[in-house]
């Protein structure tokens, strides 16, 4: 059974957005510039969009938006119909790496999202011992998160934000600090997952093979600022093996993509951005007053 | 679903690291063991360098017997107490203050433009400098004494707890709201933990800073405490006994500060042993 149709035989299924007209700046006074300039997307339930572009130019911050972590300028954001409210569970986000609690076990860090829920710990631990397993880990459950290499830190993140049920699970270059064969087993890893559980997904990589691998709709952003300058709906059979990166489909779409990316303009590679922001040393949550 | 190839190399890094400790623990020794010889040898031979002489400066020998003098004495347990509870007391306030300060200070912008100013101008000045005024200030000599050691402790403690908050990586704060964390559990769960290496650090200086001040506390005392001892030492001239009282504080006061810091690493086992030396 192909996920295609899967996802199909679920009725009303949640987790579909909207962005309309959607511009984002950035930075303040003479630093200001504008990140996300008119984006108008709809990305269905259970889609897995990836989101590419030259580095600097804004996906990362249209990632944020979605996230809640930044305030769109103008423009809107809806989920299901209903429009974003600041951070929420329902919108999982995955950072590159690092972002464990590092002072909290596996199985305290996967939990996390239910103890904010207030559950009490027996019911959350076992819930956690399943995303655990899910995600390959069983047997990790007491590790904290520096005993963990790099790989298995990034399916901890993934089963932490999963175990909140969310409709959306937002991604940035969440492989982008691994070793390329690591990066390989995350992939498939990671379509695995989304097999089962058919949350939608907004996966942002500068990785052109890695979008070409994963994704049922590719958004290529422009150099900055950030427009959606094409969308490639890509209908590689799933599952989908590693045979298909070397395949004369994929090869000529990832021509097709790297002519995109070179434009000019995409010549100076601009500093990233964060989906916290322009300044991502600074943490924006510091209170003001 | 994908096989895990990937292993987590920490338990063979430990036994590395035990097997290490010995051979270190024994260059601490023999580092301490030439020092005291390099003192022998300099106050035997009256060493006279020009600018420093050993000629007046008591032998390790000498040292030894005032030491033994002052263990059979009984005074030595009355000094220890007085000068152990004026420590601590200075340091427990130290330390409740400071870190609360350091967590309102740093995560509130305008807790740092009201409170650090002052807080900044009475830094730098030297607990002897504030003699006179706890004399003043304070209805005891007790209290005075305290108050010294707490004035060494404080700082450390609040300016590594602010640098603690302020440098915590905003992702953590970001995930946990993405995960559906208030406020109230921001603080608890993410601010106070990823502070409190920081703020281990900052508690196992100002130990050592309390002691730092405790002669300079105990010029105020009539009585007792080492540094009371010490002083006095001086005073009437007898030489050994500062160099045991000197001793004696700086031994206390690096046992106390590792004792912070052992407990700060037994609360804290999740820190990779790596960033630590």
């Amino acid at each position: 059974m192909t996920s295609h149709a899967a996802r199909s035989a679920s009725p009303a299924r949640r987790g579909r957005i909207d962005i309309q007209n959607l511009h984002i700046r950035l930075g303040h006074g003479k630093e200001a510039f504008e990140a996300v300039q008119n984006v108008s997307i709809s990305i269905q339930p259970g889609e897995f969009a990836c989101l590419i572009g030259p580095s600097g130019c804004g996906k990362s911050t249209l990632l944020g938006a979605l996230a809640g972590h930044l305030r769109p300028t103008s423009g809107s954001i809806q989920l299901d119909s209903q429009p974003l409210e600041g951070p929420h569970p329902e919108r999982g986000l995955v950072f590159q790496q690092h972002t464990l609690f590092p002072w909290k076990k596996t199985l305290d860090n996967i939990a996390f999202g239910l103890k904010m829920k207030g559950m009490r710990r027996p019911e959350r631990h076992r819930r956690a011992r399943e995303l655990l397993e899910l995600v390959g880990l069983a047997g990790f459950e007491q590790h904290y998160p520096f005993q963990l290499s790099g790989g298995m830190q990034q399916r901890v993140e993934i089963a932490r934000v999963l175990i909140n049920h969310p409709r959306v699970m937002l991604m940035d270059e969440p492989f982008g600090a691994l070793d390329a064969q690591t990066r390989m087993l995350m992939q498939q890893l990671l379509l695995d997952v989304w097999e089962r559980v058919k949350t939608t997904i907004v996966f942002v990589t500068h990785d052109i093979d890695e979008a070409l691998f994963l994704a049922d709709r590719i958004l290529v952003m422009s150099p900055r600022p950030g427009r959606i300058i094409e969308e490639i709906s890509l209908d590689f059979p799933r599952p989908r093996e590693a045979e298909l990166v070397t395949s004369s489909q994929f090869t000529r779409l990832k021509r097709h993509c790297l002519e995109l990316l070179h434009q000019p303009g995409a010549d100076f590679p601009l500093r990233r951005l964060s989906p916290l922001g322009a300044v991502p040393e600074n943490d924006p949550f510091r209170a003001e007053a | 679903m994908s096989s895990l190839t990937e292993t987590a190399p920490v338990y063979t890094e430990r036994v590395r690291l035990l097997r290490l400790g010995s051979t270190r623990l024994l260059l601490h020794a023999s580092s301490i063991a030439v020092c005291i010889l390099a003192w022998h040898l300099a106050s035997t031979s009256q060493a006279d360098l020009g600018v420093v002489t050993f000629r007046n400066v008591p032998a390790p020998l000498e040292v030894l017997a005032a030491g033994w003098e002052l263990f059979r004495s009984q005074a030595l347990l009355s000094h220890l107490t007085a000068s152990l509870s004026r420590v601590f007391c200075g340091f427990l306030i130290a330390a409740i203050a400071g870190v609360a300060l350091g967590l309102v200070i740093g995560r509130l912008r305008v807790a740092e433009d009201t409170l650090l100013p002052p807080l900044e101008i009475l830094r730098p000045i030297p607990a002897v400098a504030w003699i006179p005024l706890s004399i003043l200030m304070f209805p005891s000599s007790e209290l005075s004494m305290i108050f010294i050691t707490f004035t060494g402790a404080l700082f450390p403690i609040l300016l590594n707890t602010i640098h603690g908050v302020e440098t915590i990586d905003a992702r953590l704060i970001a995930s946990a709201r993405s995960l559906g964390s208030g406020p109230v559990a921001i603080f608890t769960e993410v601010i106070l933990p990823a502070a409190a290496p920081s703020i281990f650090t900052g508690l196992s200086i100002g130990m050592g800073t309390a002691w730092f001040c405790l002669v300079t506390a105990e010029m105020i005392s009539g009585q007792f405490g080492i540094g009371y001892y010490t002083w006095a030492s001086y005073t009437i001239q007898n030489y050994a006994d500062i160099v045991v009282g000197m001793l004696l504080i700086g031994l206390l006061g690096m046992g106390s500060s590792m004792a912070v810091r052992k407990l700060g690493n037994a609360l804290m086992p999740w820190q990779a042993s790596g960033a630590k030396k």
